[in-house]
């Protein structure tokens, strides 16, 4: 009995670890306190040189880092940002909306397309004409969708 | 205006949607005038893809003219007829710039969800769930085209509407699997399915050297259609074993490129499909992948296997051990149509691909639940119905 018990604990712990690392995966956790997010954008570095960048990335500076390095093998430039105080994190914060971390990601990754295309696309709107339990859930997701991810 | 909306698992209906506007300078707009029922529309109709919404506009393979352009459009103008690509590229990013449009960066507005899911996001595609963008589909009066100097292409005299429509889709994606496959003169290749999508690979196949192609369904009028207007060899899955066949056919070799044009909820025959039924009930897999573990086993050892058929999550029995040690190459990948539409249009031009019979059955938008209800069923020999908003 003692054995069955300690095998269904081991079992079960190693379905929590999976699952942790497999959510962990899915949402971009973070191993390292306040780590650098980082896009790679299409362009010279030069494109990115202070007093010509784009607002987002404008709006970014007092509250981050920005890092502005060559890609390797022609890949355009890599643009970083790092946030001088972390703030919350954790999947209520990313939940609420009050990890800083999505206002970064929102900024890089409009300043990317800003650079790279003239503009940021807009999803259509309304998004749909329909609200159902279902619906809210995935609304949900869209909203927080430009901050989240694995930047 | 008029749009055919996602309701829920299994239920369409035609229902009145805000008419679409320019929201970006880059936009058009375009009234459409044919669009047509695509496999993957089942994959989001039977709820196997998530982030749909009760209200989401469907449809992705489209043809219609343009009557409104955004300030930033340079090349499209108000009244040109226009086939337009399923995949929404931005032309700029490091992945358009390089033709691998599908995974444009900057096209996709929910970018997050996608990254979680696969670990990066591909590009946007009209109708296509939250996860692919959000953007309202194609079986609608109208609808907005971001980045239109890249994605809509005119249609060019001579070409009429019909043939061109699948230029939106199905035509480039067939092309590229033949392409990316790396098929060549002289090859042997298998094509496991024979809807449009299947039919266009074997085709691009026969343009691109191939020896001899072979198709692969269960469906009498789509085996007959490969056969007598595309011009290949066909195996009927339900009555004969395709590995052994394609070991006759092939000098016991086995095909030199092998492409999947099924995707995620394929059929086979024997306890095969009751097991990946079980499991995908239980929800121990997502997708039903025998397809693309039949072109595995029954590709030639180096050889090349395409998967074009849409896939959403996770597969079991996925055959890693004879792909590895038979030193197979296996790609695959969302359509890059901007790479190949203008070339396909001088083809379908010239003669040298013919798309009108794909056509089985047209109608008014007011119909378009019955257009899925014949295509899903394959009632009445449906291999694509094709909706008119504007009829």
């Amino acid at each position: 009995m003692k054995r069955t018990v300690a095998v269904a604990a081991f079992v079960a712990g190693l379905g929590a670890a999976g699952a942790r690392r497999v959510l962990s995966r899915a949402v971009g956790a973070e191993d390292v306190p306040n780590r650098w997010l980082t896009v790679t954008v299409n362009c010279p570095p030069e494109s990115l040189a202070e007093g010509g960048r784009p607002e987002p990335l404008a709006r970014l500076e007092p509250i981050a880092e920005i890092r502005i390095t060559p890609a390797p093998g022609g890949r355009g430039t890599e643009l970083a940002a790092r946030l001088r105080e972390p703030g919350p994190t954790g999947p209520v914060a990313r939940a609420t909306g009050d990890d800083p971390r999505q206002k970064v990601r929102s900024a890089l990754r409009e300043a990317k397309s800003l650079i790279e295309t003239g503009e940021v696309m807009r999803p259509d709107a309304p998004p749909t004409t329909r609200s159902t339990p279902g619906g809210k859930l995935v609304e949900l997701a869209t909203r927080r969708a430009g901050g989240e991810g694995r930047l | 205006m008029k749009a055919l909306v996602w309701e829920g698992v299994n239920k369409l209906a035609v229902e009145r949607v805000p008419d679409p506007e320019i929201r970006n300078d880059q936009d058009v707009i375009v009234k459409v005038t044919a669009s047509t029922t695509c496999g993957s529309d089942l994959h989001l109709i039977g709820g196997y893809v998530p982030a749909m919404r009760a209200g989401d506009v469907i449809g992705h393979e489209f043809v219609g003219e343009v009557v409104e352009v955004g300030p930033g459009v340079r090349h499209r103008k108000v009244g040109e007829r226009v086939v337009v690509c399923s995949f929404v590229g931005c032309g700029r990013c490091w992945y358009c710039a390089n033709d691998l449009w599908s995974l444009c960066d900057n096209s996709n507005t929910n970018a997050g969800i996608t990254q979680a899911m696969w670990g990066y996001e591909p590009g946007a595609v009209f109708g296509y769930s939250h996860a692919m963008g959000g953007l309202r589909g194609s079986h609608a009066e109208y609808v907005r085209v971001p980045f239109a100097d890249y994605g809509a292409f005119p249609i060019p005299e001579g070409v009429d509407e019909t043939s061109a429509l699948f230029a939106s889709d199905s035509v480039p994606t067939g092309w590229m699997g033949a392409d990316l496959g790396g098929v060549g003169p002289g090859d042997v290749v298998a094509v496991w399915g024979c809807g449009a999508v299947g039919q266009m690979a074997a085709r691009a196949a026969v343009l691109l050297g191939a020896e001899k192609v072979i198709a692969i369904d269960r469906i009498p009028e789509r085996l007959a259609m490969a056969r007598d207007v595309i011009g290949v060899e066909t195996i009927d899955y339900t009555t004969t074993d395709v590995g052994a066949e394609l070991r006759e056919r092939t000098g016991g070799r086995g095909p030199d490129v092998c492409v999947e044009a099924v995707g995620m909820e394929a059929h086979t025959t024997g306890p095969e499909q009751l097991y990946d039924q079980a499991k995908t009930r239980l929800r121990m897999q997502t997708d039903r992948p025998a397809a693309v573990r039949e072109a595995i086993y029954a590709c030639r050892k180096g050889g090349s296997v395409f998967v074009l058929g849409v896939f959403g999550g996770v597969v079991d029995k996925f055959p890693l051990g004879a792909l590895m040690n038979k030193g197979l190459t296996l790609r695959a990948a969302q359509m890059h149509g901007q790479r190949y539409i203008p070339m396909l249009l001088d083809r379908i031009a010239k003669g040298e691909i013919s798309t009108r019979h794909l056509v089985t059955h047209e109608m008014p938008l007011d119909e378009a639940p019955r257009a899925y209800d014949l295509f899903k069923n394959k009632k009445d020999g449906c291999v694509r119905a094709v909706i008119r908003p504007a009829a």
